[in-house]
């Protein structure tokens, strides 16, 4: 491919490609992010290789791999165009079925997803899941392959990065984002222009710029499926960036735990160059930009601004202080801004449909959409890109198709390790990033977990601490040293040794953690703590006076019984119990042996006559003595 | 380099620009207790007992005054009883880790100025003690001040721990900087080598 030299050659790279497409030619997608992946879609997309070459189709059918489409619950995905019918779980045996269904222009009911009235839909944009979405960021990724350039060149790619260099000045981009209002989708929703133009305004040379995608909360994987599945919007994203900065030099932090987001944006970078859309004199318009890949070592903490830094210094990712912003002085001490993945991934979007566009989606002071990473108790997980501002409700039920099993809703969890949990009364907030914070947590980098009546808050609180303990770098006193005592002291509520004055010194360690940690890991570490104490203060209470977990979660504060009057003496919690603590016989009422019995449930999952029981807080019933028989054989 | 005017504990302060809180303060007197800070070495902010109020713009926050940099209009407050709460309370956090400490160390000064009471948290978790906050100053003046790197950290979180790489230890020339800044006592006369475990033997699950 030669290099393009102007916005001209772009364009008419893009007319050339688009003209030996056919938009109506049958093509059949599947995705390929790493959850898809992981339920089976490589050997379904294999399978549709080489039924597509056994029927000698190569040339009638085209077939795309392409990045994560966001409907993880129901992967592997496979979608056929142009009239967009979306199979779900899809296995390599339909393989032939769909090829042979896509001939004769047909759809295949049994491979569609079943609405909640039990009707199948056929259409993708018709599905809940993504019916209610908003995907400007997202979207892309189930049209294009992540591997190929081209693709995102045809779908309008890199338009932007020739806008900004050829129509406008690096202050007119820099006003626009500015005007935009975007906030920073990796944790706090700092302004991005006002940061980008910290940087611009800051003395030293060089500048740089640099992506963030250390993404570590628990469940969320937002960033990742960017990234693997579309790292070029990413990239343009970037280099717009580093030409309103004036940086000449940028990095692109991912975590090595993400080996296909890696191998992606390598893939992305090296394309770029030999297209002339990075590195020297980019399109032709004298602007120089180079960008490396920094692979982080599996430290959670390194996603904080200063200790990514420190990282691709070359020394240990840990936090240092920063009271001068990393903008002004950031890696060798030169401006430097930082923005997560999906920060930088809606910057073409501003610059190509302006900023005005981009304001009118969102709320007064959040605009544009948020990526979620919606997972935990809810029908149809996966991630979602919806508009700031709708409700929880709309986002748990109307996209997530709401709790899983039909169980009541007791929470959810938004903002990772560094946010809290909101309890059902808030559910019809409007999601942005000043409203969670006032709810006591924060919109992070947006994962999502949906907790439901099963869940026990002490025992969440105790998870994210644990967490935290894990990842913490240990440098600062409160962070290293409050996190252990937190966590030892949530661990004895869990096991039924709380004490009275626990809640108070929970409180106390917590506060002093907020006010002076050394980075917002620190800071924010208690924030699953005390939202839970705040919005479930009862269930800690129930824990530590009445010795009952009211969500009968914690071990040591539970018990299993068999319930003589409903035991039909089938034998299914004596056979399945990993110990052998089920006594009883055929004919003989089951009973369970406490001093044996390790609390795994299982007895509780098989039955089939709902005769095991689970209490918290009560004493074991004592069991009829052996010998006696079930109630209907009586 | 200019001049900074801000005010410390009601007092007008005018100091050079560039320096930090610390520093400041001790131009008029206003005496901030630290366990991890020396003037030889960079601001580390590790063991936040530094840590002050500051106002401006309105707004009121904590700081560790060991890195923040003085500026015009700043009001500083290095004494209040909510500081001397807080305080204490990272204190007892850090005693936790050391569980013993000298006495007449500056650890041990601390403990008694503030009232602390070190078995407060250290009684609710299961530990050895080590003697050590993990305050760094030993590692940090090994490295930048002597730049022998005789003795560093290994670990994350609850597990950070100071050890001697082997390979170094023969630049230990005994020169005693370590156990002059330690603020607990944990250095013993006899030096570095005989107060950590070598990095190998924490690698190999020996200690």
């Amino acid at each position: 491919m030669p290099r393009l030299n102007s916005r001209a050659d772009l364009e008419e790279l893009r007319k050339e490609i688009l003209a030996k497409r056919d938009p109506n030619k049958p093509r059949i997608t599947v995705c390929s992010g790493t959850a898809c992946s992981a339920s089976g879609a490589r050997q379904v997309a294999v399978a549709l290789e080489e039924e597509i070459r056994k029927r000698g189709l190569d040339a009638e059918v085209e077939l795309k791999k392409t990045g994560c489409h966001g409907f993880c619950e129901k992967g592997p995905l496979v979608v056929v165009y142009p009239q967009e019918i979306c199979y779900v779980r899809v296995r390599p045996e339909d393989v032939p079925e769909i090829v042979q269904s896509v001939k004769e222009n047909r759809i295949i009911s049994r491979l569609l997803y079943v609405g909640p009235g039990k009707e199948r839909i056929s259409r993708e944009s018709e599905i809940p899941f993504y019916k209610y979405q908003k995907r400007i960021v997202f979207g892309l990724n189930r049209q294009v392959d992540p591997k190929s350039i081209e693709d995102y060149i045809a779908s309008g790619g890199y338009g932007a990065l020739a806008k900004a260099l050829f129509e406008m000045s690096p202050e007119q981009v820099l006003e626009e984002i500015k005007k935009a209002d975007l906030r920073g989708r990796g944790g706090g929703g700092f302004p991005a222009g006002k940061k980008w133009e910290t940087a611009r305004n800051a003395l030293g040379e060089p500048k740089y710029v640099i992506v963030n995608c250390d993404e570590g909360d628990p469940g969320a994987y937002m960033d990742r499926s960017l990234m693997e599945g579309n790292p070029h919007r990413v990239l343009e994203g970037l280099i717009i960036g580093a030409y309103a900065i004036g940086a000449r030099e940028g990095f692109i932090y991912v975590r090595e735990e993400y080996p296909l987001a890696v191998e992606n944006v390598k893939v992305a970078i090296k394309q770029a160059e030999e297209y002339g859309l990075l590195g020297e004199n980019i399109l032709g318009s004298g602007f120089d930009f180079h960008v490396r890949v920094h692979r982080g070592a599996g430290a959670f903490v390194s996603g904080e601004s200063t200790a990514l830094m420190n990282a691709i210094e070359g020394r240990v990712g840990e936090p240092r202080m920063k009271y001068i912003h990393t903008a002004v002085s950031g890696i060798k001490g030169k401006p430097s801004c930082l923005n997560n993945v999906e920060t930088w991934a809606n910057v073409p979007l501003i610059i190509e449909h302006g900023a005005d566009w981009f304001r009118s989606i969102g709320t007064e002071k959040s605009k544009g959409t948020k990526i979620f990473s919606l997972v935990g108790k809810v029908n149809d997980t996966g991630l979602v890109e919806v508009p700031m501002g709708i409700t929880l409700r709309d986002i748990i039920y109307k996209i997530g198709g709401g709790i899983k099993g039909g169980k009541k809703f007791k929470a959810v969890q938004t903002g990772g390790p560094s946010g809290g949990v909101i309890p059902e009364e808030y559910l019809d907030t409007p999601v942005d990033f000043d409203r969670l914070v006032e709810l006591g947590s924060m919109m992070g980098s947006g994962g999502m977990i949906v907790m439901d009546e099963d869940t026990c808050m002490v025992d969440i609180a105790r998870f994210f601490v644990g967490f935290l303990l894990e990842e913490s770098c240990g440098k600062c006193v409160p962070c290293r040293e409050g996190l252990r005592v937190l966590h030892s002291i949530l661990t004895d509520i869990c096991e039924g040794r709380g004490r009275d004055e626990d809640l108070k010194l929970i409180e106390e360690i917590a506060e002093t953690m907020k006010e002076t940690s050394l980075c917002a890991l620190g800071t924010t570490a208690a924030n699953p703590v005390l939202t839970t104490l705040k919005y479930f203060r009862s269930e800690y209470e129930a824990h530590i006076r009445e010795r009952r977990c009211p969500a009968k979660v914690c071990k040591s504060l539970i018990a299993y019984y068999i319930d003589p009057e409903a035991c039909q003496a089938c034998g299914a919690c004596l056979k399945n119990c990993p110990v052998g603590a089920v006594e009883g016989g055929e004919d003989e009422i089951h009973r369970i042996d406490q001093d044996k019995c390790t609390k795994c449930g299982t007895c509780y999952e098989v039955c089939a006559f709902n005769a095991v029981k689970k209490i918290s807080g009560e004493p074991v019933p004592p069991s009829p003595p052996r010998g006696t028989r079930p109630r209907a054989k009586r | 380099m200019g001049k900074v005017k801000l005010e410390i504990d009601g007092k007008e302060v005018v100091a050079e620009e560039g320096m930090t809180v610390l520093e400041a303060a001790r131009l008029v007197g206003a005496e901030i207790p630290t366990l991890c800070h020396d003037e030889r070495l960079e601001p580390y902010g590790a063991c936040r007992v530094c840590t002050v109020e500051i106002e401006r713009g309105g707004k009121t926050r904590m700081v560790a005054a060991c890195g923040f940099p003085v500026e015009n209009g700043l009001k500083v407050r290095t004494r209040s009883p909510r500081l001397d709460r807080m305080r204490k309370t990272l204190i007892e956090l850090a005693a936790v880790s050391a569980g013993e400490w000298e006495e007449g160390s500056k650890f041990w000064t601390l403990v008694r100025e503030y009232g602390a009471d070190p078995s407060r948290f250290a009684s609710r978790v299961q530990i050895k003690p080590t003697k050590c906050i993990v305050c760094g100053l030993c590692v940090r003046t090994c490295s930048d001040v002597t730049g022998d790197g005789v003795i560093g950290f290994v670990g994350r979180g609850i597990n950070r721990r100071v050890v001697i790489f082997p390979e170094k230890a023969q630049n230990c020339w005994t020169c005693r900087y370590c156990q002059e800044v330690c603020p607990t006592g944990k250095i013993s006369p006899a030096g570095p080598l005989h107060s950590f475990p070598s990095i190998d033997d924490v690698l190999a699950g020996r200690v």
